[in-house]
């Protein structure tokens, strides 16, 4: 029962909030106390993962390969958990001030249905219930970028839903070819099976549509061109969910499911997958470098971040996982901060553009100081949590000889302290233009706005100073992930005979 | 009839991308929806078409005469989600059609915000 609260809790949420009387006061303060619940739970889970290892649930009580299984092992934990933070944070931010006419449109629980989405697919033990949760969440996130009418807006959302709808057709398309062969969907079930039944050809086939369908979902880079024209038109919080999280998914199920099914660290899809992460990186910073707007300079490195943590499951080491799963928790919590960073400028100065930006350092040097560590964090400077978890990253390709592959990576991420700097100093430091009125400049900020970000600032300050009992989580998360024989024994129980076709 | 269905999937998969790469919005959705279709031909191809029972599964028969009802059971819930996708990606093409007076997507606006 435990594991089925972080999807029930947030689908109740959402019920409660479209019977209540719709006033916004009472409706924020539901959806926030829904995401607490939901924080409390997913904290629950953890440690219970934590103490007596990967936790299991067959929804209805249908035995396993049969009916749907629920599963958390140390990575959908961790995952969950974050999804949570980010949940409350999003709702958090929502005190400040929605525009009135999203909420009467039902801002609040949509937002619920997004989170509900991302902790089924992070929960699930079944390949196909995977896909189902991916269009829960597509189809709440479709509608929160869609609430509004504006010409730029119109275009980023109608981008978004098609190459993500071309997405779950190929997702589709794979678990249909998949189950033709191995007969079943449960991902133990599969894990078991499908090594003994492929042929290379349908191996090579597999691996690249699940390729290609996560990597649509999570920008990987032939790819990714959806998410910058789109992440920058949603207001500030939609954007923290969105970015946080919807990406995160898509790796997630990248290493899910590559790690059960394709459990051959010579495949030609590993090889594939280093040299695209390693594109998006390089092309994710340039392509951020030559932005002139806060929130696409954001869309852009987290493209750029993504292939960090893709390359761990291209290496296909425990070290290296273990680097790749500490920089999405790393990148979960400063990307959806800064996002809600830009929330402020869209506050004070109606937009995000760097060139309208400038003297928030003078006016409010607390503020601008606060903002600092995020970017600062996502740039990796030590000691903050970026530079632990790009050193987690990094180090397993120097021990494993993979010398171009870390000049790459190292030269990413001198242009992110570049990309970082230039953020700072166009949006804090340099003076202000004349255009924007001493009114608006001065205007304070209010504590409901900054609340959220003090909060993740704090987490992520918090990630700095705990990194070494995190990176050794993660590593042993890693470790469970590589190994299948664990994961099929809690799910199928000991030594079942395999389902026949 | 494995043959003909596997034709007919990748002439939908075929049509659906190639109307996915045009400009107007209208082809885009009628694109997404054969591809949604052609999906769910070759889930079923992909399973093995068979004539056997329906898996209504009595005693005393061996289970090889009844057919496999997960395909279909998959089948039946890709093409519920499809539709509301699909239902969905036509409200936003008619609200792009009133606010913009065009369905090609170049069109639309400038990419800024």
């Amino acid at each position: 029962m435990l594991l089925a609260l972080p999807i029930l809790l947030p689908l109740l949420t959402a019920i409660v909030l479209h019977l209540l009387p719709q006033r916004s006061r009472l409706l924020r303060l539901v959806a926030f106390a829904g995401s607490l619940f939901v924080l409390g739970t997913a904290a629950f889970i953890f440690v219970r993962v934590q103490q007596t290892g990967i936790l299991v649930l067959q929804v209805g009580s249908w035995p396993a390969p049969f009916g749907i299984t629920l599963v958390a092992d140390l990575f959908s934990a961790l995952m969950i958990v974050m999804v949570s933070v980010i949940g409350v944070a999003v709702t958090a931010s929502s005190f400040a001030g929605v525009d009135p006419r999203r909420e009467a449109l039902g801002y609040h629980s949509l937002i619920q249905v997004v989170l509900m989405g991302v902790a089924g697919a992070f929960l699930t033990g079944d390949i196909f219930n995977l896909y189902v949760w991916f269009e829960v969440l597509l189809i709440g996130s479709f509608v929160l970028m869609s609430l509004h009418r504006t010409r730029a807006q119109l275009r980023a959302a109608f981008t978004y839903v098609g190459l993500n709808l071309l997405a779950s057709a190929f997702l589709l398309t794979a678990i249909g070819l998949l189950y033709g062969q191995a007969g079943t969907l449960n991902l133990a079930d599969l894990a078991r099976a499908w090594p003994e039944r492929r042929t290379p050809g349908l191996d090579a086939a597999l691996s690249m549509l699940f390729l290609t369908a996560f990597g649509i979902k999570a920008g990987l880079f032939p790819l990714f061109f959806w998410l910058p024209a789109s992440y920058h038109t949603p207001p500030a919080a939609v954007g923290a969910l969105l970015a946080g999280l919807l990406t995160k998914v898509g790796v997630y199920a990248m290493i899910r499911v590559f790690t059960l099914l394709f459990p051959d660290p010579d495949a030609s899809v590993y090889r594939v997958l280093l040299v695209l992460s390693a594109i998006t990186m390089v092309v994710g910073l340039i392509g951020a470098l030559a932005q002139r707007d806060f929130r696409r300079v954001l869309s852009f490195n987290l493209v750029g971040h993504i292939g960090f943590t893709t390359v761990g499951l291209a290496l296909w080491s425990p070290a290296a996982l273990g680097g790749s799963i500490l920089y999405v928790l790393h990148h979960m919590l400063v990307i959806s901060t800064l996002f809600l960073v830009s929330g402020l400028f869209l506050r004070q100065r109606r937009t995000t553009d760097l060139n309208a930006l400038g003297g928030l350092y003078r006016s409010q040097p607390a503020v601008a100081c606060l903002a600092l560590i995020p970017l600062f964090s996502l740039a990796g400077v030590p000691p903050l949590s970026g530079f632990v978890a790009k050193v987690g990253v990094i180090t397993p390709m120097l021990v494993g000889g993979q010398y171009l592959l870390a000049a790459v990576t190292l030269c990413v991420s001198l242009l992110t302290v570049l990309s970082m700097a230039r953020l700072w100093d166009e949006a804090f430091w340099k003076p202000a233009p004349v255009a924007s009125s001493a009114s608006a400049l001065h205007s304070r900020l209010a504590l409901p706005i900054l609340a959220p970000i003090v909060f993740l600032v704090g987490l992520t300050l918090a990630l700095t100073v705990f990194a070494g009992p995190v990176s050794t989580l993660t590593m042993r998360a890693a470790g469970q992930l590589l190994d299948r024989n664990t994961y099929i024994r809690a799910i199928l129980g000991e030594e079942v005979p395999r389902a026949a076709r | 009839m494995e043959l003909l269905l596997a034709v007919v999937a990748g002439v939908l998969y075929a049509a659906g991308l190639y109307l996915m790469l045009r400009r107007r919005l209208a082809q885009l959705i009628i694109g997404l929806s054969l591809l949604s279709n052609g999906s769910n031909i070759l889930i079923l191809s992909a399973a093995g078409v068979t004539r056997a029972k329906p898996p209504l599964i009595t005693e005393g028969h061996p289970l090889e005469q009844f057919a496999d009802p997960v395909p279909q059971s998959l089948i039946l819930t890709a093409i519920v989600i499809g539709f509301g996708v699909l239902a969905f990606s036509l409200v936003l093409a008619h609200r792009v059609h009133q606010s913009t007076g065009s369905d090609d997507i170049d069109t639309i606006g400038p990419d800024r915000a």
